[in-house]
């Protein structure tokens, strides 16, 4: 069991409201991703669910029971630290068993938990060893394997993989994907990589100043973005945007296209550009396109054998099923032209 | 450039040793004058130099005055103001530095600003708050005031200290079930006990030397060393080698002490500035 709810939440900190008002629903076993960029009030939400923060007002449910007055111990949920937040003085068997002491669990029973996490993790011969002697990845895992072992209602996970590096962050995202799997717990993660989001989720909220900008799953908020901040924030690289004549084809303030949906040629199409930086990541080559239509360099997805180079003269068409289109306010507009 | 570097080092060195010499000349002289006879101990510098050492002064010391019931009073005044002090202390700098209000930074400069007041300006209403409760020449009224005087630095240094445990490990504490004192006992104090093993040193010298109540508000009782050492001052004129055989007895202990916990004490005295 594990469904969080929240109810017109709303928090302030002095004069500074953080988040206006929130209404979210989160089902047992959901991977749920809160993302945004920073100072969107994901970690604030994400504290106000495990009762590190209080709600200005609002109320807070956990298996549709109130837990706005709880304090964090008694709200069967575990969370996962962007620093981890290990006991430095304790050897990890004794941090992931602290936990279970706090519950008063009986020994044998503790022994037997940690040992089956440890073995889950690939801590087993780390065990009597002191945080500061474990590298980062380590590290991470105790932080998990203290969540797991008290197996709460719920897991928060705070920005856990922004102190790892490039490597290993892909690692434990396809280890913590796999913990989801395996333990069909509900997870609620906070991050502003949207590809973690991509990635990992359910479920996506994007938020934006403590207001959600939308939800679902995360293929739906790829291909129908709400608006222009959700069409920008998620995808990488980010949408293209045109306003003005190309825009007003399609009887719209500004249309957005992503970059695997332009064509090239070098002989004829819509839009004619000039080849900027040419990236080539192996599998794809992007190319930034200064274009007279586009305030901003237009990025376009080309194979990766293609052979444009730096100050060639090439034509875009974009696809007119692709195209988002948004009125002056930055909604997405449904309706056909 | 290697020459003028061990040049320059030597130069550093000379400097160093030089400044060194001057800070503790007060303390080497107090120390060999206490093996010098009275006589010789007035002579020119040379004179006392070159004169014989004998152990008389330190007897002579001992004979006139229970060293050891001062011993004790020192021990027990020192140790029992810091105890106590650390007792209201803690939880003090636990509450100032983890749940601030809006006024914490002021009662933390208001602490401090006690320490700004002259000690002589409070004498007369102290002096006479402990003759009415009958607290003058009692080793525990000297325990209140020592603790008293010394809460702020206490409490300050404590905070500093504080301050630097990240606040997510005691967050992850909570999350992890753990209730306020067993977040405290688990989790803070075994953190914490660097910065308050050094407050704990800084403050017994800082009462061991602590001279002005404890000459003012004590008589024969409950004197500590430092009443020991005035005792051999005014009253019987310029006796330069037992003043400085009672000296080096009362400091001896402290310095010792000092001495053993060297790396603790530097890290208090530098406030909890370096991790």
């Amino acid at each position: 069991m594990g469904s969080i709810t929240l109810k017109n939440v709303t928090k302030s900190f002095g004069d500074v409201e953080v988040i206006p008002l929130i209404n979210i629903e989160i089902s047992d076993g959901e991977f749920v991703v809160f993302v945004g960029p920073s100072g969107c009030g994901k970690s604030t939400l994400l504290r106000i669910i495990a009762g590190l923060e209080d709600a200005s007002s609002g109320v807070v449910e956990i298996n549709n029971q109130d837990a706005t007055k709880l304090p964090p111990a008694d709200r069967s949920l575990a969370m996962v630290f962007q620093s981890y937040a290990l006991y430095p003085h304790m050897s990890v068997r004794k941090n992931i068993a602290f936990p279970l002491k706090m519950a008063k669990m009986d020994k044998a029973e503790q022994d037997k938990r940690i040992e089956s996490a440890a073995e889950v993790l690939n801590l087993t011969d780390y065990l009597e060893r002191r945080p500061g002697q474990l590298s980062g990845g380590q590290r991470q895992r105790v932080a998990i394997g203290r969540a797991i072992v008290r197996e709460p209602s719920a897991f928060l996970f705070d920005e856990p993989l922004s102190n790892l590096d490039a490597a290993l962050r892909v690692e434990m995202r396809l280890e913590i994907s796999e913990l989801h799997k395996k333990l069909a717990t509900t997870m609620i993660y906070v991050t502003h990589d949207q590809i973690e989001a991509m990635t990992m989720a359910d479920k996506i909220v994007v938020l934006k100043a403590g207001v959600i900008e939308q939800v679902g799953s995360p293929m739906e908020v790829y291909s129908q973005p709400n608006n222009k901040f959700v069409a920008g924030f998620i995808g990488s690289p980010k949408m293209n945007f045109l306003e003005g004549s190309e825009a007003d084809k399609y009887n719209a303030h500004t249309i957005g296209v992503r970059p695997e949906h332009i064509s090239i040629s070098s002989t004829k199409g819509q839009l004619l550009g000039i080849v900027g930086v040419v990236e080539h990541l192996g599998s794809d080559t992007y190319l930034h396109v200064s274009c007279e239509n586009s305030k901003e360099q237009m990025i376009v997805r080309a194979d990766a054998n293609n052979d444009f180079k730096y100050g060639d003269t090439i034509h875009l068409t974009l696809d007119v099923k692709n195209i988002h289109r948004f009125n002056n306010q930055g909604h997405c507009i449904y309706e056909t032209p | 450039m290697r020459a003028i570097s061990n040049n320059r080092k030597a130069l550093n060195t000379a400097i160093a040793l030089t400044l060194g010499l001057l800070m503790s000349f007060p303390i080497l002289w107090i120390l060999i004058l206490s093996f010098k006879s009275e006589l010789d101990a007035i002579g020119n510098p040379l004179q006392v130099l070159l004169s014989g050492w004998t152990l008389d002064s330190f007897s002579v010391v001992q004979g006139r005055s229970d060293y050891l019931k001062h011993f004790s009073n020192s021990v027990i005044i020192s140790l029992g103001s810091t105890f106590l002090g650390l007792l209201v202390a803690i939880p003090s700098a636990w509450a100032m530095a983890f749940v601030p209000g809006k006024q914490t930074k002021n009662i933390l400069m208001w602490m401090l600003s006690t320490k700004m007041l002259p000690p002589v300006g409070v004498l007369i209403p102290i002096y006479l708050l402990f003759r009415d409760f009958d607290l003058l020449d009692t080793r525990i009224g000297l325990v209140i005031i020592l603790t008293l005087i010394n809460l702020p630095i206490i409490i300050w240094m404590l905070y500093s200290y504080f301050k630097e445990i990240p606040g997510e490990i005691l967050e992850a504490s909570r999350m992890d079930g753990a209730g306020f004192m067993q977040e405290i006992v688990y989790v803070l104090t075994p953190m914490a006990i660097p910065g308050i093993a050094s407050t704990l040193i800084l403050n017994i010298i800082l009462s061991w030397n602590e001279a002005f109540w404890t000459i003012n508000l004590t008589a024969a009782k409950a004197a500590p060393l430092t009443a020991f050492i005035a005792s051999y001052s005014s009253p019987e004129g310029l006796f330069y080698a037992k003043l400085s055989a009672a000296s080096i007895m009362a400091i001896a202990p402290i310095l010792i002490m000092g001495w053993f916990s060297q790396k603790q004490l530097v890290r208090g005295l530098t406030f909890g500035a370096v991790k």
